[in-house]
């Protein structure tokens, strides 16, 4: 089953293949001939000649996307994969890379799904658009869930086809004239945006970073949150907790660290908490538990992990009423017209799934299949434990952060996928301080988890 | 068809797009009266420069306050394009047997490709681009046309030129003003300093005047047109190709009434040689197969069209989709297979000849008062001018006195003063009645 699937996958994500990049010939980053001009055995002079004469327009590429070092993340992991599923035609390639959810969706949430989509075809049950904050109903219930007694209203919901889109929507909100701090390691969609939209400087190959981004260090030597004392004061504050890729949890301490940290500042803290629900009790599970968070935090989540969404596109964002800008201007006020004008709300059948999903059946259900990644990363931290490894995350997330000091996160995650035909996420992907760092998704058919680590019990033995 | 008794209740949508949302003040400026804290992250500057809220909520604003006002009134929304129709059977049932095969674990899928489901792709190129050299690969699909124009403006960045038709759709500029690209608003003309305005009116019978018309990298181009519902001949789409060929600029082509078309008139630009070197087409599910709500839409951008410096455009918009997007909902695009098969595309095909019959209905009612009409032939859209009115006064005016919500002109440029936007989308039965009291008033 794994290995059609994977190939399914591969074969449907074209752009890995065109975007033929490797993060290591930095010389094929400034080629831009399109890709099939590559391997043809052309004369020279003939090829040259073809790209001269053929026409171009006068517009300018915009200077930003110039900056992005390579493509996005994880085509990139896709593009590796397929590579070496040409090479290995018949290895069973096992993906604990992308963080793609595999067990299917409780029927209590898909035939939800059904009945909205039949119901599109009778007189009664036909809606075209719906509000661009989300269905009524749905924004309550995110709120009555996630946010009870918290003073985040149904109102303040926007209900979205993901965080990934909102975190760019958000950007587009803040503009290229703010400056940012993420985590190191982080989501690489925070730097990419950022990069985007125009707040960064150029990419600095001597200490991969972009300039006039703060990067947050997140090691094991400080516990995975980052020592706000020395960190330079930005506009905008990324952070995600549970992380990805490193799993960290950060405690009601710490978040309250942060949170007076943001209110010194003056800067807005943009919350990721997609990964909430596979954290244990005892942790806080989203930024506005913290007293005065409404005033310095957005929060943005996603039922992908949750609800295995991952194709079906659902998320959320949290903007509160007391988050002004400098000039008292409510930053919802601003998101809202974006969300307007940018968007067009989220698939209504969506929307009907993840009322499902929080429903009492629903959320029963997703805790399940949450139990189900949990303890697959069970698996995959106790078997790296029992080879020796420092190993990290795990407890709070579906991602497994092991140390390999002193090697190259990509060359580890050549070597693993070479020898084990196991697909990873090499750390330094993540940014520089995920040098030395693979990072192990926890998502996957039992059967495949326990078949990887059997792997990398022998390969590492 | 369908025809549906107008009930006496109002009208309110299963979405309720009428619900009041938190009530900002209006001023932009609000200062902070609790003792509240602000951050001192500046306000971006380009947000500061809209107008008011964007176009369409702003109508179901005035709606809204009309219902609470009226309350006993049997409102006809002929306003917001928004489809009425139900969807063929032979495509709600993809969509609920692909979410049913998501509780399976033979039919679970995850992440799809950002680019959209290869079939899909084909499909697409198959069912419009058939013979116009558009491959599967140049396609990506989306979760629609208006998200699609903020992704290409972000891919565009703000130091692009860009010009629109006058009026056109408000997402062209109200993007190009987020983004940074459209300067300042100027009160006097009603336009952002930035833009080049092209006009499009009867003087020159909706298309522009190009030899009058300044360089700009980007234009943006709707056709069959939203609001006037013109369609762009052939010979006027090769001129608009010369143009953009001739001046290096890159064509932003909105084809997403092209399923309206009745005549003759070019269905893409990628009818038009040479196309595939300056133009981008961006099209839409949401009036051709009543997806308003489902989601999903695509934009073409060719292999060839390349920046100045040679770096294929394709290349960073598939850079974009893959960094601030993650593909359009894979319920969606289910849908949006069957709607391409032969029974799917069928069945489309009565739904929008019923709302044709509409449009037909309204373009009627207008002209038998003496109004001059446009529209209505080629896209759902029936363009009415009421000479030396305010667009504004006239929607006003109509909703008062007829509770029918239009979409005035002004709402889509300075060159749609003195004209109202009347969709004809609805059903039979409302839009009849509609009829009837447009011809009661003016009569």
């Amino acid at each position: 089953m794994s290995l059609t699937q994977n190939l399914y996958t591969s074969i449907s994500s074209p752009s890995s293949a065109f975007l033929a990049h490797s993060n290591f010939n930095s010389r094929a980053k400034n080629v831009s001939l399109p890709a099939k001009r590559f391997g043809i055995c052309k004369c020279v002079s003939a090829a040259t000649q073809e790209a001269q004469t053929a026409y171009k327009t006068t517009v300018s590429r915009n200077a930003n996307m110039t900056k992005l070092q390579a493509g996005y993340l994880f085509p990139e992991i896709s593009r590796r994969r397929a590579a070496h599923l040409l090479k290995y035609p018949d290895a069973q390639v096992i993906s604990l890379g992308i963080g793609d959810t595999t067990e299917p969706i409780p029927e209590v949430i898909t035939s939800a799904m059904e009945m909205r989509s039949r119901a599109l075809s009778t007189l009664e049950g036909y809606s075209g658009y719906g509000a661009e904050q989300g269905e009524k109903a749905l924004r309550a219930a995110i709120a009555s869930t996630f946010y009870r007694n918290l003073g985040i209203e149904e109102d303040d919901i926007f209900v979205s086809d993901g965080a990934k889109c909102d975190l760019s929507r958000l950007q587009v909100v803040f503009g290229a004239n703010v400056t940012i701090a993420v985590q190191d390691p982080s989501y690489p969609v925070y730097v990419d945006s950022g990069v985007i939209m125009g707040q960064t400087g150029l990419f600095q190959k001597d200490d991969q970073k972009f300039g006039g981004i703060e990067y947050m260090k997140c090691t094991p030597e400080n516990g995975f949150f980052p020592d706000l004392s020395s960190v330079s004061r930005t506009d905008i504050i990324f952070f995600c907790s549970p992380n990805n890729p490193t799993g960290a949890a950060a405690t009601r301490e710490q978040l309250t660290q942060l949170v007076k940290f943001a209110k010194d500042n003056g800067s807005i803290i943009v919350y990721d908490s997609a990964y909430a629900m596979y954290s244990s009790e005892g942790l806080p599970h989203t930024i506005f538990e913290i007293p005065g968070a409404k005033e310095v935090a957005i929060e943005t989540s996603s039922f992908s992990k949750y609800a295995g969404f991952t194709g079906v596109r659902l998320g959320w964002t949290a903007v509160p009423k007391q988050l002004l800008f400098s000039d008292g201007f409510p930053v919802a006020k601003d998101f809202n017209r974006i969300v307007c004008t940018c968007f067009n709300g989220a698939s209504n059948i969506a929307q009907a799934g993840g009322l499902a999903c929080l429903s009492p059946e629903g959320l029963k259900a997703m805790h399940e299949v949450i139990g189900f990644y949990k303890e697959n990363t069970d698996i995959i931290v106790e078997t790296f434990n029992s080879l020796g490894f420092n190993v990290y995350g795990g407890k709070n997330a579906p991602y497994v952060w092991v140390h390999f000091p002193g090697r190259s996160s990509w060359d580890v995650f050549s070597e693993i996928l070479e020898k084990t035909h196991v697909v990873t996420t090499p750390g330094s992907g993540f940014g520089p301080a995920g040098e030395g760092f693979i990072r192990v998704s926890a998502f996957g058919h039992r059967s495949n988890v326990l078949e990887a680590c059997k792997r990398f019990k022998q390969l590492y033995k | 068809m369908l025809y549906c008794q107008l009930s006496s209740r109002i009208r309110i949508p299963y979405a309720v797009s009428l619900q009041p949302n938190t009530t900002w003040s209006t001023s932009s400026n609000l200062s902070n009266e609790k003792s509240g804290h602000c951050t001192s992250v500046p306000r971006n500057a380009n947000m500061e420069k809209l107008r008011s809220g964007y176009l369409f909520p702003e109508i179901s604003r005035h709606e809204l306050e009309h219902t609470q006002k009226s309350p006993h009134a049997r409102l006809i929304r002929l306003g917001i394009g928004d489809t009425t129709q139900p969807i063929p059977d032979i495509i709600t049932s993809a969509m609920a047997e692909h979410a049913h095969a998501l509780s399976t674990v033979q039919g679970y899928r995850g992440y799809g490709a950002e680019q959209g489901n290869m079939a899909l792709r084909r499909a697409i190129a198959e069912t419009f681009y058939r013979d116009l050299g558009v491959k599967g690969n140049e396609i990506f699909v989306s979760d629609g046309a208006q998200c699609d124009i903020s992704r290409l403006q972000m891919l565009l960045g703000s130091n692009v030129s860009v010009a629109v038709q006058d009026p056109s759709f408000p997402a062209y500029i109200d993007s190009s003003v987020i983004v940074g690209q459209a300067g300042k608003f100027q009160e006097e003309t009603g336009k952002y300093e930035n833009i080049v305005y092209m006009k499009c009116g009867h003087d020159n019978n909706f298309f522009p005047d190009l030899s009058t018309t300044s360089r700009t990298d980007i234009i943006f181009f709707c056709s069959p047109n939203n609001p006037t519902g013109y369609a762009a001949s052939r010979q006027q789409l090769k001129q608009l190709v010369e143009f953009a060929k001739a001046n290096g600029s890159i064509i932003i082509f909105d084809s997403a009434y092209s399923t309206y078309i009745s005549d003759e008139s070019p269905r893409s630009i990628f009818e038009i040689p040479g196309a595939k070197e300056v133009a981008i087409e961006i099209s839409s599910f949401s009036k051709f197969a009543g997806f308003t709500g489902v989601r999903l839409g695509w934009t073409v951008v060719p292999e060839d069209l390349t920046y100045s410096n040679g770096f294929p455009v394709m290349k960073d918009y598939d850079r974009i989709v893959c960094t601030c997007f993650n593909g359009a909902s894979s319920v969606a695009q289910a849908g949006g297979l069957a709607c391409l098969s032969k029974e799917g595309y069928r069945a489309l095909t009565r739904v929008v000849d019923y709302y044709r019959g509409n449009a037909e209905i309204i373009v009627d009612t207008f002209a038998s008062l003496g109004l001059k009409v446009d529209g209505g032939r080629n896209a759902p859209y029936v363009w009415v001018r009421f000479p030396g009115y305010s667009s504004w006064e006239i929607f006003s005016e109509i909703l008062e006195k007829t509770h029918i919500v239009t979409v005035p002109g002004r709402g889509f440029g300075p060159g749609g003063e003195e004209y109202i936007r009347v969709s004809a989308f609805g059903h039979r039965g409302c839009i009849l009645e509609a009829s009837r009291r447009l011809k009661n008033l003016y009569k």
